[in-house]
């Protein structure tokens, strides 16, 4: 390991030391936070016992559903208003300022028309995730280089084949944040519509945790969704500085 | 001309908005989803009412107090990092992870650490800002042309002079835009504790009417937050083009 990455493991450990310290000592009050090593042992013990399982399953299902939608649609949607510069420049405002608005408080609307399924939990991951792509995707071909459309025309490729041979591998690292985002905007979408209201999944059981005081088992859960999202986040970071490396671009 | 022709396709886009609603409404009816006509009358009769005054106030003073801790110890962050090479390398891919964690899974920690009060909705809302000020910060610094540098050792200047004459206008458009995106996750995190942890506010209301199925005014409150966070991307969105344009 590199000396840097030494200092960052150990900055880490040293945080995390700190927090056991400040709990076990009682400098943070055990009805706040519990100390971490009591948050692993209580997250064992809940994987061991097999019951959350169905939660897991169904939170990361719904997420997995709602991120593949937005990046399919907000990459052809991307594609059409990219195609229309008139109409982008008059969405632009909007685009930039969709994600000031919690889009999740229009979660009770659809419960009110698709009822109390994943349905309604799905478009509101839909709905937030997919701006991220559709923003990512106009970025992108914005960058496509002027001599590939030409090489396009002069090959008289139509536009669907352009579209999928040409733009998208093109425009990929852009698009790739697109997708980054998008996982991170449809796994807070998700999240928060079970906080609000659903019949399972992992964000409703920490809801009733935190509604019961069972702290160990908040915690737990917290730090499972924690784990799910840095593993997720580090494993697409590590693909994308791949493919920066064989495109001999020195990703930052 | 061009100004009226984007003027004009706004307004379209605006018709467009409008009819999808209402075409909406007339699938789904009045409870799940009011007219646009009817939400705009409520609309009226809410903006100039107390219970609205009070509460925009409640949640204007936290994420008055939640952007001032978020582009403080954001700045802080992203200038220290940004300038010590160790830091920076050690810190980077550490603040970009807790960048990424979905901040929501924590607001029962903040509930619990800061009660209903006003101090977890300023804690929960700084939370979300501090990481891309921070973030763009330290990009900023670090993509200052080295030639700058130089012109500025060239040029005898004093530490001070290099710093008010060289570094910080070349830092500011990146900068700016840092704190463009705090702003709107700022307040972002200030409508989520108020939803979930709080009994005043524009958050609070949401929740209470998506508790009471009044819809009109889930609308209503969407609409004048999105207004509001418009008007406040904008103004800084057009100070960063004047900064880019400047020279």
């Amino acid at each position: 390991m590199t000396c840097v990455g030494t200092i960052r493991l150990a900055v880490v450990v040293g945080a995390i030391g700190l927090l056991e310290l400040c709990c076990r000592l009682e400098f943070i009050d055990y009805r706040s936070v519990i100390p971490p090593s009591e948050m692993a042992t209580s997250l064992i013990r809940i994987l061991s016992s097999h019951e959350i399982y169905p939660d897991i399953a169904r939170t990361l299902g719904v997420v997995v559903i709602a991120v593949a939608i937005s990046i399919v649609l907000g990459f052809a949607l991307g594609l059409l208003i990219h195609a229309m510069p008139r109409v982008r420049q008059a969405l632009d405002p909007l685009l930039a300022t969709y994600y000031a608005v919690p889009i999740f408080i229009f979660y009770p609307v659809m419960v009110a028309i698709f009822g109390l399924s994943i349905i309604p939990i799905v478009l509101i991951g839909v709905a937030t995730a997919a701006v991220a792509m559709i923003i990512a995707t106009l970025n992108g071909l914005d960058r496509v280089p002027r001599v590939l459309t030409k090489v396009a025309r002069v090959h008289r490729m139509g536009p669907l084949a352009t579209a999928l041979r040409l733009k998208l591998p093109a425009a990929a690292p852009h698009l790739f944040t697109g997708v980054k985002l998008a996982v991170s905007y449809g796994f807070i979408a998700v999240i928060a519509s079970e906080f609000i209201l659903a019949p399972a999944g992992l964000g409703r059981d920490i809801a009733d945790a935190y509604n019961d005081f069972n702290n160990r088992k908040m915690y737990a859960l917290i730090l499972l969704l924690l784990i799910f999202a840095t593993v997720v986040n580090m494993a697409l970071h590590a693909w994308d500085q791949r493919w920066a490396e064989r495109r001999g671009v020195r990703s930052s | 001309m061009t100004a009226t022709k984007r003027a004009a396709d706004s307004l379209i886009i605006l018709i467009i908005v409008l009819a999808i609603w209402q075409a909406l409404h007339q699938m789904v009816g009045d409870t799940a989803l009011p007219s646009p006509g009817v939400t705009l009358l409520y609309l009226a009769r809410f903006l100039p009412s107390e219970r609205f005054f009070e509460n925009a106030a409640a949640t204007l003073t936290s994420f008055i107090y939640a952007l001032f801790i978020a582009y403080g110890l954001g700045l802080a962050i992203g200038v220290w990092l940004g300038a010590h090479r160790l830091s920076g390398a050690v810190g980077e891919p550490l603040l970009v992870a807790l960048y990424s964690i979905p901040k929501i899974t924590l607001y029962p920690v903040i509930l619990l650490i800061f009660g209903l009060g006003i101090s977890g909705k300023v804690a929960f809302g700084a939370l979300h800002g501090i990481l891309p000020v921070a973030l763009l910060t330290m990009s900023a610094i670090r993509n200052i042309p080295p030639v700058y540098l130089k012109v500025a050792r060239t040029l005898h200047l004093s530490k001070r002079q290099a710093i008010f004459t060289v570094l910080f206008p070349a830092t500011l458009p990146e900068v700016v835009a840092g704190l463009r995106i705090g702003l709107t996750v700022t307040l972002l995190g200030v409508l989520l504790a108020e939803m979930f942890a709080s009994k005043r506010g524009l958050g609070f209301l949401i929740i209470n009417a998506m508790q009471l199925a009044q819809s009109e005014e889930i609308l209503t409150v969407a609409i004048v937050l999105f207004v509001f966070a418009a008007l406040a991307n904008s103004l800084l969105l057009w100070v960063e083009h004047r900064l880019h344009h400047r020279a």
